[in-house]
């Protein structure tokens, strides 16, 4: 099955320092450089803003306007699984709401949001190109297609069992 | 790739599709019954039959192909017995098979593959499998035997015109590109595939990555650019996993680097991963994002082929004009144009989707007709339902309605309808789709999507939207259709770029061609397909329901009630109207009014 997103737990200025100036020779490093910071946190720390406007040059208020001109970006601490549901045209037709709808009442969290037990982010994407197999969502890395509110939840369940108790 | 050494050849389709569809499942269990055996299991990318995934094609040597679709893990022990150990094809599973296949059945039939030529057929992942059906050849050729000027020359006279959207010829661009005073030069790919319904570059980066390396290379040599960089979607991972395998094989092969093929040409070729934004498809915004800036578009003049990436001369181009351009050089110009009509060269890839039953990559000859792509070639609607429209172009594209069905596809008779080419989506609806909710579809889209930046565009799109929201609410206004269309008309002449121009699009063809529909959501409070979730209240069929509680358990606002057993009720205060319950009724008891 999909594979989770490797999560470290708090962030560390020795690894974000690692990161910057890995790519801080380049040309325009910033959205290369906040792509990996979030791929090691989940997220984007606003320490790591803080750190990269220091080491770049680029002012604070720069970084924080790309980071929140791109849908991926994310300032919050992401939950254990990602879902990403698809609203293409192709997914819209073929009821993607009631997807969301049926995530929501197996996870309680709607788009947007995070469950209450930190195991899953639902997020809303505009296409994931996977329209022939629509209704469609990538979890984690992985997409799952031709959903129904029924398999839906079942893969969602299997995904809590996956992760088992002990997490 | 070829089963040559009279060995049977196993392949399982494992682009995005295959895998959402179970393919890898199918590979593994494939791997680990015939791993020790003589047969050889491969991966493959998208053939483009995404519809029937996961395929399996077995080859047998004298290299005769049979694919099987929708293959189950129980499907494949019966396929392993009888076909592959016993040579007994399974005639009722075969999607398609050399030789036996009948023409009206096989779904590559009206098809003619140039961009997807090796798409499903080598192993993406595999530089030996590219160079196996004549990869790098044209890169050579154009190294060794033309000269900058004839490459160019050979690409302006195939007619090859931008398949990212626009239609700018191809060779104009390089050669604007190359004239242009100011070094070093840049090629970028844009890969940014924003388009929701449109999947062919995902596909073609997934199944042959090292096409489109070979068409920037070209490009590079053609333009005098030393540097090239991919700018790809952040939602394609696959994409960009194999793109990076690609890359470092080519680097390794020496088609990447300095002084290729012992010519004096140097090149390297970089990925960028976008971030999600739909506005980042406009040229001069994945500009600025390259540049690591919040990619906002800025008015053009001047062109990026005189002031593009860092302010130096660059070309930008889309992943399908790239996948074309090695077979241009290969087969020559006039090959290409024999394809086509007259303004519009060679071929176009579809992506096929919404509610048509052969779903998937189609690329066919320009200005085959729409009813011949829907029908002939996807196999008509997936429903029992009446074909109702297309939706070309995604949402900067417009609606063609079935009465316009033989409207032949190419850039200028469908601006003459008013959709456009775009990147290549058709969006197939039938009967059930609503065209005012699809039109508040994309304009929730584009204003969400819109960055900002010019006035027209970010309050145009965001008081369109609430006029078509209204309407879909059953509290249109008598006026609100013609107050649509004026702002639609100043939206489109007033935006900066291209996605407010073409923002009101869907809202324009949807109004002109079933203006009857925004009738009657408005004046009778009515929505004709039973869609707008305002107009409409879902029941219970009591003669049908049984009780099985099913629909209780989908409700998440315990709007349903009813003992085991007996016939359920909806309680229509609670009823948030999803359809959920209808969706999940296993005995069609439930109705929509």
């Amino acid at each position: 099955m999909a594979t989770e997103v490797q999560i470290r737990k708090t962030p560390s200025l020795v690894v974000i320092d690692d990161i910057i100036h890995k790519h801080n020779s380049e040309r325009g490093a910033v959205i290369p450089i906040l792509q990996e910071i979030q791929n090691m946190y989940g997220y984007i720390p606003p320490a790591a803003i803080d750190r990269v406007a220091k080491i770049t040059g680029i002012t604070n208020g720069e970084i924080y306007g790309t980071a929140t001109f791109y849908n991926m970006f994310r300032l919050e601490p992401l939950g254990k699984n990602l879902v990403k549901v698809c609203h293409g045209t192709a997914c819209h037709l073929a009821g993607a709401e009631r997807i969301a709808e049926a995530i929501f009442i197996e996870v309680r969290a709607r788009e947007g949001e995070t469950s209450a037990d930190r195991k899953f982010t639902v997020e809303q994407v505009a296409c994931l190109g996977c329209c022939s197999s629509a209704p469609a969502l990538m979890l984690n890395e992985e997409v799952v297609g031709r959903l129904t509110p029924e398999s839906v939840r079942k893969v969602l369940r299997k995904c809590k069992c996956d992760d088992g108790d002990g997490e | 790739m070829k089963s040559g050494n009279g060995n049977v050849v196993i392949k399982v389709g494992l682009g995005s599709c295959g895998v959402a569809a179970g393919g890898r499942g199918i590979f593994d269990a494939l791997v680990t019954k015939l791993g020790n055996s003589n047969i050889s299991v491969q991966r493959t990318g998208c053939l483009g039959m995404c519809y029937k995934e996961p395929l399996v094609e077995v080859m047998l040597p004298e290299n005769r192909r049979y694919v099987y679709g929708d293959v189950t893990l129980d499907k494949l022990d019966r396929i392993i017995d009888e076909h592959i150990i016993n040579g007994q094809p399974i005639a009722e599973w075969l999607l398609l098979a050399d030789g036996i296949t009948a023409e009206e059945t096989n779904p590559l039939s009206g098809q003619q593959r140039i961009v997807l030529r090796n798409c499903g057929i080598i192993d993406p992942e595999s530089i030996d499998d590219y160079i196996g059906v004549g990869g790098y050849k044209a890169l050579e050729k154009a190294l060794k035997s033309m000269s900058q000027e004839q490459v160019i020359d050979e690409i302006i006279a195939s007619g090859l015109r931008g398949r990212g959207g626009a239609g700018f010829a191809t060779g104009i661009k390089w050669r604007f590109t190359r004239e242009a005073k100011g070094s070093p030069k840049y090629i970028i790919c844009n890969a940014d595939e924003g388009d929701p319904g449109a999947f062919m570059d995902r596909s073609v980066l997934e199944s042959d990555p090292h096409s489109v390396l070979e068409g920037m290379l070209i490009a590079g040599y053609a333009i005098g650019a030393s540097e090239g960089y991919i700018y790809v979607r952040a939602e394609y991972p696959m994409a960009v996993r194999r793109l990076r395998i690609a890359i470092r094989e080519a680097k390794e092969k020496e088609f990447i680097g300095e002084k290729i093929l012992g010519s004096n040409f140097s090149f390297d070729i970089k990925i960028r991963e976008g971030a999600g934004a739909f506005v980042c498809g406009e040229e001069t915004a994945l500009i600025m994002s390259i540049e690591g800036k919040r990619g906002m578009p800025r008015s053009r003049p001047p062109f990026p082929a005189q002031a593009g990436l860092w302010g130096r001369p660059t070309s930008i181009n889309n992943v399908e004009t790239f996948a074309n351009i090695a077979w241009i050089i290969n087969n020559g110009a006039k090959a290409y144009s024999n394809y086509g009509t007259e303004k519009s060269k060679g071929t176009k890839v579809f992506a096929l989707a919404g509610k048509v039953a052969r779903g998937g990559l189609v690329e066919v000859p320009m200005g085959m007709t729409i009813r011949d792509i829907v029908f002939t070639v996807g196999g008509g609607t997936s429903s029992n339902l009446t074909f109702k429209a297309v939706q070309m172009g995604g949402p900067s594209g417009g609606c063609v309605p079935a009465s316009l069905a033989d409207t032949p596809v190419d850039y200028d008779s469908l601006t003459n309808v008013g959709a456009i080419m775009g990147s290549g989506g058709m969006l197939v609806m039938d009967e059930s789709t609503c065209m005012v909710d699809l039109a508040k579809f994309f304009l929730n889209f584009t204003q969400d999507e819109s960055c900002g930046k010019c006035v027209p565009c970010r309050i145009g799109t965001k008081r369109m939207l609430e006029i078509l929201e209204r309407i879909t609410q059953g509290k249109g206004r008598e006026d609100d259709v013609e107050l649509l269309e004026e702002l639609a008309v100043s939206i489109k002449r007033a935006s900066l770029c291209g996605l407010g121009q073409t923002a009101p699009n869907p809202a324009l063809t949807t109004i002109k061609y079933f203006r009857n529909e925004y009738e009657a959501h408005i004046a009778e409070k009515k929505c004709p397909a039973k869609k707008c979730q305002a107009l409409i209240i879902y029941n219970v069929i009591a003669e049908k329901c049984n009780g099985c509680r099913l629909c209780q358990r989908f409700c998440s606002t315990g709007a349903i009630t009813g003992k085991k057993k007996q016939p359920h009720t909806i309680d229509q205060k609670k009823c948030i109207r999803c359809g959920l319950c209808m969706n999940v009724c296993k005995f069609d008891s439930i109705s929509v009014d």
